[in-house]
């Protein structure tokens, strides 16, 4: 085992190769991490933008900025984005690259060189997603879903998106069994499994569910794509499919990848509040627990998608009692993160406040997530702007607002600068209530019985749609001064020292900047990660 | 730390483990589709499956469990130093493995010059559940083809590290990585083989 005396900043050029290549060739767990980072951020803000723009269309009924076919195309592309390339990797790609290995007392992951593959294949969906919209017959206009039959009928360019994800999805796969990998094997001597930070249980749960669903999906789109091409006809009724099986299997991946998004949020947060409750985290097993149990447990719910396909009752009713069940172990953690606040001595910082965001806005995705699941409810609100409202705040208020937590929580740590604390407050707050005036009014619009993707609205649908569309510019505004006061700080923040935050994880004991060789030795394990006994934040 | 100095053998083969249950549901999906199609036109798998060449159907069978044995066996060999048996043994899962797609290519193109292909005229006929059963046979066997071609070659690339020292009786990895891989192959064509042509 060789020393290292001197450390040197992870992103500093080494020298000899150009810049360029040396990050490109990278298979540093960090620097990859980056990549994926910056690729990724970049894609919310596509997303985001595309976004914008479908609410203010909808400013009025008959407001012209989009075609019929070109609105379809808007929110098939801010679905395929926020989809699968934001949400899908944004957690685990980026901070679980760069900060997995760390937590875990080890130098990299178990297969670094896999590990760049599957940033290269990311990179390669996300080219031929954009190419899709600019080649064949127009761009993709089947929603994020793909169903069929209408994506295998439509003319636009269905094929390229489709293969566009599966790539995305390989990718998916090979970070998944990157980390069970790492998870089992490379956890410094003495870190057993119930001293290991819950963020990495959480990547650990979202990495069996990205292994054993993800290929589902592979083949559903393999089967579209030979449907679309050489004319098999699969999923088409006339030559012997059945288009439900499509709905069947597009479900069997994509309900579980509900949980590859959340999950990772959910590990991000509970790191979040023990360090600013200067608490010990309430629940350790029971939050690692039911980690798993959510993960097992939401890949058995994908019916749920179909209540109104046709299904037969029992079916309905099994599977409407299984999301039930996975309720409760999202409820444990809940109650698990407000019970560490209790009587703790709490510190109001910007990535508390995002963690504290992500609660509530999760809880309300998740409570109408009951609403949906329940089969008597779903008749009537499936396929409205419930179901719209629901998932947003889900996967927006949740997923979203967790990478933004783990943005506020790690910035230091990654680049070695503190941002501007009093703004970042500021952007969460008009972040917070853009959010919600965005789209809590899509709540009452679905029970109005608003029908979700619709071009056009009826009047009596104006004021709530003009609510939702003012609050998506005030989220934008406040999205932007997020990250312009991210960027900022990059160059000119104020150098932090090791642990500006008083977290007990390995990460904070190793410089800010993270240095290229993440531990001068390799750490022995004594305690567990939310043992707060003799940590000082920097300062204190 | 072990990894820094020695590779991590043990993590390796977790990697590839898990790289396995991927192949595994990638292919599950399909034969959930193949069990829904059965379910719904048992009569009609019967009928097309009678169509199917049960001969060339029992020679691939044969020719890839033998392969596998073959590949079994090099890692033995391999570990008892034996270089120049082990790169024979390799090269003869090779050529097993391209025996069984020169087999399946007299078997498709016969199969297409009678006009059974997916969207052929002479296909879309044929019953509902013939159409789906011969659509599931190209997408199934062609699937496992591309894994057979994909075997020969990273077993093609695996001879070349063993003739090279790269591999070695301490160092088999790699070698042992990929067997797991052909004996998925060969696994999953046991299943196939009875769903096609011994269903009738």
């Amino acid at each position: 085992m060789t020393t290292y005396t001197e450390s040197i900043p992870f992103m500093k050029s080494k020298g000899g190769r150009s810049a360029i290549l040396e990050w490109m060739l990278t298979t540093d767990h960090k620097r990859i991490g980056i990549l994926y980072f910056f690729t990724i951020l970049s894609m919310f803000i596509v997303g985001m933008i595309v976004g914008l723009v479908i609410r203010l269309h909808l400013f009025n009924p008959a407001y012209n900025i989009l075609g019929p076919q070109t609105y379809n195309a808007a929110f098939t592309l801010h679905g395929v984005i926020m989809i699968f390339l934001f949400v899908i990797p944004s957690i685990p790609a980026s901070f679980g690259n760069i900060f997995l290995p760390i937590l875990l007392g080890a130098e990299d992951v178990s297969f670094p060189r896999i590990n760049l593959l599957s940033y290269y294949l990311y990179l390669v969906g996300i080219i031929l997603a954009v190419i899709s919209l600019f080649t064949g017959k127009g761009a993709p206009d089947t929603g994020w879903t793909f169903y069929v039959p209408f994506s295998e009928m439509t003319t636009t360019n269905v094929t390229m998106a489709a293969f566009a994800v599966f790539l995305v999805g390989f990718s998916s796969i090979l970070t998944g069994l990157n980390f069970i990998t790492t998870i089992h094997r490379l956890r410094a001597p003495g870190m057993s499994w119930t001293k290991m930070p819950l963020f990495a249980w959480s990547l650990y749960a979202t990495a069996w569910i990205q292994i054993l669903a993800t290929p589902v999906l592979a083949i559903t789109l393999i089967v579209v794509m030979l449907d679309r091409m050489l004319g098999f006809g699969m999923f088409d009724p006339a030559r012997g499919g059945d288009p439900l099986l499509f709905q069947h299997m597009f479900w069997i991946y994509s309900h579980p990848a509900v949980y590859i998004m959340i999950l990772p949020g959910m590990g991000l947060i509970t790191e979040i509040i023990p360090v600013f409750a200067r608490k010990p985290i309430f629940g350790y097993k029971a939050i690692a627990l039911s980690s798993l149990l959510i993960a097992f447990a939401g890949s058995l719910v994908w019916g749920h998608h179909m209540f109104t396909s046709g299904m037969s009752d029992t079916a309905i009713w099994i599977f409407s009692l299984l999301t039930f069940i996975v309720a409760i172990p999202s409820a444990i953690k809940v109650f698990n993160w407000v019970a560490t606040l209790y009587k703790g001595s709490i510190a109001i910082e910007p990535p508390l406040l995002y963690a504290l965001g992500f609660i509530f806005l999760f809880s309300i995705g998740g409570l109408t997530g009951l609403v949906v699941g329940s089969a008597g409810t779903d008749i009537h609100v499936h396929d409205t702007y419930f179901v719209v409202g629901h998932f947003h705040y889900v996967i927006f208020g949740g997923t979203g607002f967790a990478f933004f937590a783990g943005m506020h929580y790690w910035f230091p740590k990654m680049f070695g600068k503190m941002y501007n604390k009093n703004v970042a407050t500021t952007a969460w707050a008009i972040i917070f209530i853009g959010f919600n005036l965005t789209y809590f009014p899509f709540f009452i619009l679905g029970l109005n019985g608003m029908p979700r993707r619709y071009y056009d609205y009826l009047p009596q649908h104006q004021f709530l749609h003009q609510v939702s569309s003012i609050g998506a510019i005030i989220l934008v505004i406040g999205l932007i001064i997020m990250f312009i006061n991210l960027f900022k700080s990059i160059k000119s923040g104020k150098p932090v020292g090791k642990n500006p935050w008083g977290g007990a994880t390995l990460e904070w004991t190793i410089d800010s900047p993270l240095p290229s060789h993440n531990f001068k030795e390799i750490p022995n394990i004594t305690k567990g990660p939310y043992n707060f006994k003799g940590i000082k934040a920097d300062g204190e | 730390m072990e990894n820094s100095e020695h590779k991590d053998f043990l993590g390796a083969k977790i990697g590839m483990w898990l790289f396995l249950f991927t192949e595994i549901i990638l292919f599950g999906g399909l034969f959930l589709l193949y069990s829904v199609g059965l379910s719904k036109h048992a009569e009609d798998f019967h009928k097309a499956g009678q169509e199917l060449d049960v001969l060339i159907g029992t020679i691939n069978t044969l020719v890839l469990i033998t392969s596998s044995f073959f590949i079994a066996l090099s890692i033995t060999t391999l570990r008892l130093g034996k270089k120049k048996i082990t790169v024979f043994l390799v090269g003869l899962t090779i050529l097993s493995a391209i025996v069984f797609l020169i087999n399946k290519y007299f078997e498709w193109t016969a199969k297409i010059s009678h006009g059974i292909y997916p969207d052929s005229k002479h296909l879309l006929e044929l019953p509902q559940g013939e159409i789906s059963f011969y659509n599931l046979y190209y997408t199934m066997t062609g699937l496992h083809a591309v894994h057979v071609l994909i075997g020969v070659i990273i077993l093609s690339i695996v001879c070349l590290l063993i003739v090279k020292n790269r591999i070695t009786g301490n160092n088999f990895i790699v070698l042992e990585n990929s067997a797991l891989y052909w004996h998925l192959v060969d696994l999953i064509w046991i299943f196939l083989y009875p769903l096609f042509y011994l269903i009738a």
